[in-house]
């Protein structure tokens, strides 16, 4: 309770779950929101390609005469469907690696990290374009290989802290009672990590909604469906040298906003669950403002960082 | 002695991940369904001579792995005569393939445009870099202030902002003043000299900033945190009680302390980089790697995109080694380790 208390006063946490909201419920409502349906095909005239915005379509028509906003609207479920189950998996697999490597350390422990170091040094952006050009560009292809690729910061996080809580007194209490291994990293071990890997899912939803958008424009989203990224391929390939900012602005800034939203929740969670130095040498509390930044307005000035 | 077994390690480290890589790569584009080395054979695009060269290239008419009958016979070296081996004397030689598009040497192609990418990437994350750095720390100095407020807040803006998007949005506002698209103004000979380059210059600027903004915001994170854990150490008071100016104090103690972490993650960060490279590239029209992956994309190009995509993991690769041997020479408590 005291965390959600924490999250509610800090106004980022706030606004980016309001802003969150907004979208969820685009997406969920998309068929009575949208004015039209952009997977009917329509009949168009010349005139209708790249129309400027008016009051039948708010947001103009795309380079085939069809509906942005309506596009725009529907969008949002494919983004949201991607960064949620893909951060989704990332985090399930991340946390059973760490809580194996962590707990039982030794050469599995060893061999696990490795691969985690391995999928580290390899450019993300890349590999996702190849293996998508090779083995299709379907919607769950493209959701398994960001949750694939997405664990390993996941992974070195509850790894670390296990070792931290494993040695704690609590845990050695239960070990000698003679709890058993999964017992003790299920019922001791797994709660004290839950709280990080919740934070850090929420960012890596940004983060797989990113690379969704990214895969999208450089030609690799799913031809069945409409996401941002791809409005902004077809924007970007077909209509800026029309300067239709009407098909260009609207996907782009939906991104920015649907991934802010994800990172101000995140960087909240993160700051509750991982309460870092809030004062230091060099410190003065005269000019500080009590807004966000995770100070609170009667901290002590003069102490050495808590 | 220990910090020649750590270099060994990281060497070795290096070696295998290129080892699966390579391998990797070989499996991406020969087993899984598609199968994009016939793709290309029976391709109607393709005259009659580069099938041939490509299948005994690739030993299409040979087995996957080894022929399981003749390792039988006894006739090991036989045996193996694979496309597995044929790949890996092909990439032993460099030889990758030809461009379905390009109709060249994939080599050659990847050479010729390979520079390109690294001027951009040098430009653009030096640039950020610095900037991240000075924001990140000045963020720290004034921590809970408003200024350190902006600092976070531009920090998490550009984290949340999609490369391709911010260069669109810079085409948009540029058109007109700056070059927007390729590498030089068409006409434009290497001849010319100082004008060719000073046109090249100019066609750099826009991807440049755009790959520095972007790159920033991570590195305002994290230079902010670990120079806020570097402020709050004893020997900062002590600083502070010898009388030094707060700028001396930062330059001097918190700038040099606080580095050390960033060359790892400039490293580390590197593969996210390159996937930056790549959306701006496209969007610039800036003919590098980034630029020819997309359009191999789009063309189905398989050899191309192979190719670059070695290309880029054997530099990352490298990069990170480089990074590891750096940080032993700077920070003498890697000896230890």
């Amino acid at each position: 309770m005291n965390a959600v208390k924490q999250f509610v006063r800090n106004p980022m946490g706030v606004v980016g779950a309001g802003m969150l909201l907004v979208v969820i419920l685009i997406a969920l409502l998309a068929p009575w929101l949208a004015p039209y349906d952009p997977q009917v095909r329509v009949q168009v005239t010349p005139d209708d390609i790249l129309a400027p915005p008016d009051a039948e379509h708010l947001l103009g028509r795309d380079d085939a005469g069809k509906d942005v906003l309506s596009q725009l609207i529907y969008g949002a479920r494919v983004s949201l469907i991607v960064g949620f189950t893909a951060s989704f998996m990332s985090m399930f697999i991340g946390t059973t690696v760490g809580l194996v490597a962590g707990f039982y350390g030794g050469r599995v422990g060893n061999w696990l990290m490795r691969l985690v170091d391995f999928l580290m040094v390899i450019p993300d952006l890349p590999l996702m374009l190849v293996i998508i050009a090779v083995t299709g560009r379907g919607l769950t292809n493209i959701i398994l290989v960001i949750g694939l690729l997405g664990w390993t910061y996941t992974a070195r996080l509850v790894r670390s802290q296990v070792l931290s809580v494993k040695e704690r007194q609590f845990v050695l209490r239960a070990r000698s009672l003679g709890a058993s291994a999964p017992r003790i990293i299920l019922r001791h071990i797994f709660p004290q990590v839950v709280p990080l890997v919740i934070a850090q899912a929420v960012l890596d939803i940004s983060v797989a909604i990113l690379a969704e958008s990214s895969l999208a424009f450089l030609g690799l989203g799913d031809p069945t469906l409409i996401s941002w990224g791809m409005m902004l391929n077809f924007a970007f390939e077909r209509a800026i040298s029309r300067q239709a900012w009407w098909f260009l602005l609207p996907p782009g800034l939906a991104i920015v906003w649907v991934s802010l939203s994800l990172i101000l929740i995140g960087n909240t969670l993160d700051q509750i669950v991982n309460p870092r130095l809030r004062t230091h040498h060099l410190f003065d509390a005269r000019r500080m403002v009590a807004l966000a930044v995770g100070v609170p307005p009667l901290a002590k000035a003069d102490g050495a960082g808590e | 002695m220990q910090r020649r077994d750590y270099l060994i390690r990281k060497i070795f480290f290096a070696f295998i991940t290129l080892i699966v890589v390579a391998f990797f790569n070989f499996l991406l584009f020969r087993i899984l369904p598609g199968d994009p080395v016939r793709l290309i054979i029976h391709s109607p695009r393709m005259t009659r001579e580069a099938q041939e060269r490509i299948r005994t290239n690739f030993g299409l008419d040979k087995p996957v792995w080894f022929d399981g009958e003749r390792l039988h016979e006894g006739d090991v070296i036989g045996a193996f005569d694979s496309q597995f081996t044929a790949y890996v004397r092909n990439l032993l030689r460099g030889d990758l393939g030809i461009s379905f598009a390009h109709r060249q040497d994939v080599s050659t192609l990847l050479a010729e445009r390979a520079w390109r990418t690294v001027v951009l990437l040098l430009g653009g994350d030096l640039l950020a870099v610095v900037l991240g750095m000075t924001a990140g720390l000045i963020g720290a100095w004034r921590r809970g202030t408003r200024l350190d407020l902006a600092i976070l807040l531009w920090g998490l803006f550009s984290w949340a902002l999609p490369t391709f998007f911010l260069g669109i949005i810079l085409l948009i506002l540029a058109r007109g003043r700056l070059p927007v698209g390729g590498m030089v103004t068409a006409g434009l000979k290497p001849e010319a000299g100082l004008t060719y380059w000073l046109d090249v210059g100019k066609h750099l600027i826009l991807p440049t900033i755009t790959l520095a903004v972007v790159y920033t915001g991570e590195y305002i994170l994290i230079m902010r945190s670990s120079a806020m854990e570097v402020l709050s150490e004893d020997y900062i008071l002590t600083a502070k009680a010898k009388g030094l100016s707060t700028f001396r104090i930062l330059r001097d103690h918190a700038l040099k302390n606080a580095m050390l972490p960033m060359v790892t993650m400039i490293a580390l960060t590197l593969g996210y980089t390159v996937g930056g490279a790549i959306q701006v590239e496209t969007v610039f029209s800036w003919p590098g790697l980034g630029r020819l992956m997309y359009e191999a994309v789009q063309k189905r190009d398989y050899p191309v995109l192979q190719g670059s995509f070695l290309l880029l993991a054997i530099s990352v690769i490298a990069a990170n080694l480089l990074a590891d041997l750096l940080y032993s020479a700077l920070d003498p408590r890697v000896k230890a380790e």
